[in-house]
């Protein structure tokens, strides 16, 4: 297999995405099979292609540097799980 | 009342022949009554469809409404809907309730469309058989041991079983197209940036754009209308004026050149598939279309630049699910890293999670040149082909899936052979090109569809050719059966 498990551990960690030790095997076997599906690209001839940015070769629109927002906290936050003193809560991060 | 087009129901809401409440009820209980076969909606929407039923109503009684005034509708369940629930068809955003309208809900909503529910999706619309959805399989109406395609395949089917006027759909690399032609509907995708995306939560940003899922191509410049523009919310939503599309279509007929490439003619098409879209093209001759057989040289190689750009994208665009501000959020961490993957590890689905690590792999150190800036100049050199061919053709058509709706599980676990399914359509949305799918006949009483792309911003080009298409066929008249009453 091209991606072994510690690869795909790897990629996890990277991702913030939980594997159970089950899903490993099967994943690794897809995943591997997709990057043996696109490395047939590698074979294309591209010398002085330049990348493609935009499907319509568009530039960033400019705006004023002006807040347009208004404060919508109270009503963003209810669809949070845990919030105290409008702060989000998450896991102790400093001991 | 529900085998009525857009246009014709706009009319008989007009004339003040039916009103918008009527017509509301009677979707409602079609839903109600048919769609336990189906699984096409995640919500229905009784109470603010009522109401909005009654808003229309009002303008209908004052003479201010526009031709969706009135007209039931349902969204994919990808666009923020105020106030409902926008779960994305990932157990991720179960319990989402979305704060404020996409600018396509805004517009619809401001054209006096009345939204019946969300429809079902494959999860974060990475599918091709809305079998990857948190909420079930969607069952195709021709056939419910089928799949209606994905990953708009709710908006199709129920557009499909007539539970609804029409539909809104996201397309990214055919999800809007596939599931139009497998269900037997016109689907069509606009040119990258013609809709704006704000609202729509996004997969592959460079290639999402939103359609319709319609009848009909008289129907769906109905709702291009009100969908289309400018939006200061999305800075690649384009600035080019929008034009009259409904008129444009039913404007003379003038002789085009269709290109048919010979790439999509190959031994992956089915071969009763190939005559019905040779067929379909002939009726385009006799309305004195002249047909070339062109080649897109570097169109094969779609899928594989697809399936790195676009979960490239959707790894970074997904980042932002992550138990803290909204979504689903794990119980089981102790530590801020263990929170994230058991989080996003428990509410996201397999091919989700594929999508994901195929991203990240492509993009990390090492492999970024070799993968992702590679697969951008493969796309460039698909849009190239595609330039030098509308130099010489106003649009190229060919089928627009390899075979008609395959069996529920068929493809489950051979991501390859699912991801192949979009064969035809992924060249479209890599080269931001607008595309449309409409029915051109049956095999095995399942419907097969005819594609057509054209160059940027050529919508009505596309739609007229549909128009005209359907004003000689009727494919598109067909309804399955046991949804015909």
């Amino acid at each position: 297999m091209l991606l072994n498990r510690e690869d795909v551990e790897k990629l996890c960690l990277l991702s913030r995405l939980e594997i159970t030790p089950e899903e490993m095997e099967d994943v690794s076997a897809k995943l591997s099979d997709i990057v043996n599906m696109v490395k047939q690209l590698q074979a294309a001839e591209t010398t002085g292609v330049l990348p493609m940015a935009h499907p319509l070769d568009q530039a960033q629109r400019m705006r004023e540097d002006k807040a347009t927002e208004t404060d919508h906290h109270e009503k963003y936050q209810q669809n949070a799980s845990l919030v105290e003193r409008d702060l989000y809560l998450v896991p102790k991060v400093i001991d | 009342m529900h085998e009525a087009t857009i246009a014709h129901l706009a009319q008989s809401l007009k004339d003040r022949k039916v009103s918008s409440k009527e017509l509301t009820k009677y979707f409602l209980e079609r839903i109600s009554r048919l769609d336990t076969s189906l699984n096409s909606f995640i919500t229905v929407c009784e109470e603010e469809a009522l109401a909005q039923a009654d808003s229309a109503d009002e303008l209908l009684a004052t003479g201010d409404a526009t031709p969706l005034t009135g007209i039931p509708i349902a969204h994919k369940d990808i666009f923020c809907t105020e106030g409902v629930k926008t779960s994305c068809g990932s157990r991720i955003l179960d319990n989402f309730i979305s704060p404020y309208d996409a600018t396509v809900v805004s517009k619809l909503k401001a054209a006096g469309a009345v939204m019946l529910g969300k429809t079902n999706m494959d999860e974060f619309a990475m599918g091709s058989s809305n079998e990857t959805s948190f909420y079930g399989v969607v069952h195709n109406p021709w056939d419910t041991t089928r799949v209606p395609g994905g990953s708009s395949g709710g908006s199709a089917a129920a557009v499909a079983a007539q539970l609804v006027s029409g539909a809104t759909g996201t397309d990214t690399g055919g999800s809007i197209r596939q599931p139009a032609a497998l269900t037997g509907i016109t689907g069509l995708k606009p040119t990258y940036g013609r809709v704006s995306r704000y609202g729509m939560v996004a997969f592959a940003s460079s290639l999402d754009q939103a359609g319709t899922l319609t009848k009909t191509a008289e129907d769906s410049a109905l709702m291009l209308q009100a969908m289309a523009g400018a939006d200061e919310r999305d800075s690649t939503s384009l600035s080019a004026i929008v034009p009259d599309f409904s008129k444009a279509q039913k404007s003379a007929w003038e002789n085009i050149t269709i290109g048919v490439p010979d790439n999509f003619f190959d031994d992956s098409l089915d071969t009763k598939n190939a005559q019905l879209v040779k067929e379909a093209l002939s009726v385009f001759e006799k309305l004195g279309a002249r047909i070339k057989d062109i080649h897109l040289k570097h169109i094969h190689l779609s899928v594989p630049v697809y399936y790195v750009v676009a979960p490239a994208e959707a790894s970074s665009n997904l980042s932002r699910f992550d138990g803290v501000r909204f979504g689903h959020r794990s119980e089981h961490a102790e530590n801020l890293t263990e929170f994230y993957m058991k989080t996003r590890g428990e509410g996201f689905g397999s091919e989700v999670k594929r999508r994901i690590l195929t991203g990240t792999y492509v993009l990390s150190a090492g492999y970024y040149d070799a993968y992702y800036l590679q697969a951008q100049k493969v796309r460039q050199l698909i849009s190239q082909d595609f330039a030098e061919a509308f130099k010489t053709v106003d649009v190229i058509a060919g089928p627009t899936t390899p075979t008609p709706a395959f069996r529920i599980g068929q493809k489950t676990d051979d991501p390859i052979q699912m991801y192949l399914n979009d064969m035809y359509t992924i060249g479209a949305p890599l080269a931001g090109l607008p595309a449309l799918s409409m029915p051109c006949g049956f095999i095995n009483n399942l419907p097969v569809g005819l594609q057509l792309t054209g160059p940027h911003l050529s919508e009505e080009k596309l739609l007229k050719a549909g128009y005209y298409y359907q004003q000689e066929t009727d494919w598109h008249n067909f309804v399955p059966p046991g949804y015909e009453a």
